[in-house]
């Protein structure tokens, strides 16, 4: 049995989770679960480009996100490619990226969020730096995360766990053990019996949560936090869930594995179990949770017309950013590009 | 002769060679029963066994790193990574230690052992699944950089890769794994490192390149053509270490040049093509050395990333600047 709110009959709302709490953690998990939805069906429309789904991790991602103060920072890998929706970003920004279009980047100290790392674990580092930074310079700031459980195996998790470690840095190490690295199951990862246990190594505290419990996360997460605060140091936290979807689209997991875990997961998925919880304590009715639905459903039918009427840009903006200034070679090669293509009438 | 696609070459020559070598061992991120992201060791697995044909952790430098202890055990390791941008995580393995351990060792431990790497845009891929990372491999002695172009090469490139004594990078253009077809001979097909090929003869213009940049450069002396342009196509074939002669021999049959590549320009391949040309066919040459090639800019987002890939047009451009010079 895993740990945390395991047993759904169990209603009860942890320490510092207030109704309107509740109510938030669901709204902004409903808004994630019909993101992804909606980005499936533009994706197979050929709307968006390759679509990384995190359908079933909404409870890891906005628990964590809405345990950390607006001044934390998180950073993302590829799985939590619309997290910038927790914190107020708009949906066709999001969905700019998903098309390709430089305007689905954002900066990230308007929205305390680092780019979205691709590399697996390679921004593990710069979340322990951050940290390390912000105590420096003597802010409170707690900086989270988000990786995956394949990414336990890179050089770079250890480096930026070990380095936390030894500066004491205010970071939340946030595992996603959703069982699976694409093809690759999570016994091919490691050896250890569980991620957890990695945290021993490093001299920090390593916690498992039901990764499908939102507020099992919500308070693992504010109790990292708190410690992260009060100068004790990083925490590592294993989230278990199972990765019910493909690994991204495309991707046909039927090539690696059987369906039935899968769709026994997709039973278990967290926004039903949330929705049951707050029914049952009388905090959410049908009518509302469809209200929801319905609310979000007509913002992505927005976002994703907002997103695809913004004009593909000119050479000109990739040219713009390799440097602060351009240089004379750059200079010279984007006026040779742009007369060449005004020659052809090509953009 | 039979017809095959850029994938299907690469996947034959994997598997005629692990039947003829039990030796090879192949390792990689999920190469295993998924056959891998771009399918090429499918089958493998079913094939040889799990025990030959080995899904890895999420770790390219313990992926590359466990290869050189293979080599030294007295196999010969196969790497997959998976994506050219992650090659750079075992960046820190190949050039301190792949590349340098024969020579460490003074010839007594060479490393035998293949690193594949799909590699270059224009697929729509996110960031960092479109990187043209040969300049650093070809920057660091010791190691053979390969880059082939079409499916016969595909296959007797990386037949030669996988006999060879040294390691060898091995670039394969992904965007021609399914968009290429061709003929590849059948039987035991190698294609010696070291020997450029010539695409298509002509005489007025010389264009060189190689991999995924091939197809441009085609596409490029079509249209010249038509305008009673005629070009010589070279392929480079093997990025490091260079065909001098037959790169100076290309040259020559025209005397004009234009280099294409996709990375960035540099300290890149080119700059090293053009910088050879210079030193040893310069009395020849009627015109500057031209380099088309992508901007010193990290590749760009795929909604535009089509300015940074040099199409027919920059090249034509390019060959009528030299031909009025
Ligand atoms: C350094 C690196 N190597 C390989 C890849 C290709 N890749 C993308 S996702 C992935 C699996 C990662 O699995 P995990 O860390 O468990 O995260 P999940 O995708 O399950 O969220 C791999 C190997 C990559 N992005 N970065």
């Amino acid at each position: 049995m895993k740990p945390g709110n395991a047993d759904p009959a169990d209603a009860s709302l942890p320490e510092g989770v207030d109704e309107a709490l509740a109510l938030e953690l669901y709204r902004q998990m409903v808004f994630l679960r019909i993101f992804d939805e909606r980005a499936l069906v533009y994706h197979r429309h050929g709307r968006i480009g390759t679509w990384a789904i995190s359908w079933g991790h909404e409870a890891i991602q906005v628990g964590a996100m809405l345990a950390l103060k607006a001044s934390d920072w998180a950073f993302p890998s590829y799985r939590e490619n619309k997290l910038g929706l927790v914190r107020g970003m708009s949906p066709a920004h999001v969905l700019a990226g998903c098309r390709g279009h430089p305007q689905g980047w954002w900066d990230p100290h308007q929205w305390r969020l680092g780019a979205i790392s691709i590399p697996v674990a390679s921004h593990v580092p710069h979340a322990a730096g951050f940290a390390w930074g912000e105590r420096l310079q003597g802010r409170d700031t707690v900086a989270l995360s988000f990786f995956g459980d394949g990414a336990t195996s890179q050089g770079e998790f250890h480096e930026g766990a070990n380095m936390a470690g030894v500066m004491n840095a205010p970071l939340i190490l946030l595992c996603t053990n959703n069982q699976w690295a694409i093809s690759t199951p999570v016994h091919r990862q490691t050896r250890a019996r569980t991620l957890a246990d990695k945290a021993a190594g490093y001299g920090m505290l390593g916690v498992r949560v039901d990764g499908n419990d939102v507020l099992a996360v919500y308070q693992a997460v504010s109790q990292a936090a708190a410690r992260a605060r009060a100068g004790e140091g990083p925490t590592f936290i294993e989230c278990l869930i199972y990765r019910a979807q493909a690994h991204a689209f495309p991707d046909d997991p039927s090539a690696y594995r059987d369906d039935t875990e899968a769709e026994q997961a997709r039973r278990e998925e967290c926004v039903g179990r949330y929705a049951n919880l707050l029914m049952r304590r009388g905090l959410l009715t049908e009518e509302l949770a469809a209200r929801y639905r319905e609310e979000f459903l007509a913002k992505m039918a927005d976002a994703i017309a907002e997103a695809e009427a913004l004009p593909i840009p000119g050479p000109e903006l990739a040219f713009a950013h390799a440097y602060e200034r351009k240089t004379p070679a750059l200079e010279r090669d984007l006026s040779e590009l742009q007369r060449i293509q005004a020659k052809q009438g090509t953009r | 002769m039979s017809t095959m696609l850029f994938a299907e070459a690469l996947t034959s020559a994997l598997r005629e060679e692990m039947e003829r070598n039990p030796k090879l061992i192949l390792l990689g991120e999920d190469i295993g029963r998924s056959g891998g992201v771009f399918r090429i060791t499918v089958g493998l697995q079913a094939r040889f066994g799990a025990e030959r044909v080995v899904d890895t952790p999420v770790a390219e430098a313990g992926i590359v790193g466990s290869a050189v202890g293979l080599c030294l055990s007295g196999l010969q390791p196969v790497c997959e990574l998976q994506f050219d941008a992650f090659s750079y995580p075992a960046l820190n393995q190949i050039l301190t230690h792949v590349s340098r351990y024969r020579w460490r060792t003074q010839g007594k431990a060479p490393m035998p052992m293949v690193i594949r790497i799909p590699c270059g845009g224009g697929v729509r891929a996110p960031e960092l699944h479109s990187d043209s990372p040969e300049a650093y491999f070809c920057h660091t002695p010791g190691l053979t950089v390969v880059s082939p172009s079409t499916p016969a090469d595909a296959k007797g490139l990386l037949t030669s890769a996988l006999r060879s004594p040294d390691p060898v990078v091995f670039f394969e253009p992904k965007k021609l794994y399914r968009h290429l077809r061709g003929e590849v001979p059948d039987g035991e097909h190698l294609v010696p490192f070291g020997k450029v090929r010539t695409a298509r003869e002509g005489s007025d213009v010389t264009l060189i390149a190689w991999g995924a940049m091939m197809e441009i450069a085609l596409a490029a002396a079509e249209a010249l053509a038509t305008e009673g342009v005629s070009s010589h196509v070279c392929d480079v074939r093997t990025l490091s270490p260079l065909d001098e002669e037959g790169l100076l021999q290309a040259a020559r049959v025209t005397g004009r040049v234009v280099i294409i590549q996709e990375s960035p320009r540099n300290c890149s391949v080119a700059s090293e093509l053009a910088a050879l040309l210079a030193e040893h066919a310069m009395y020849d040459l009627k015109a500057p050395i031209k380099r088309v090639s992508g901007f010193d800019v990290p590749h760009p987002y795929y909604s535009i990333e089509h300015h940074q890939r040099p199409d027919c047009a920059r090249v034509v451009d390019a060959v009528h600047r030299i031909l009025e010079a």
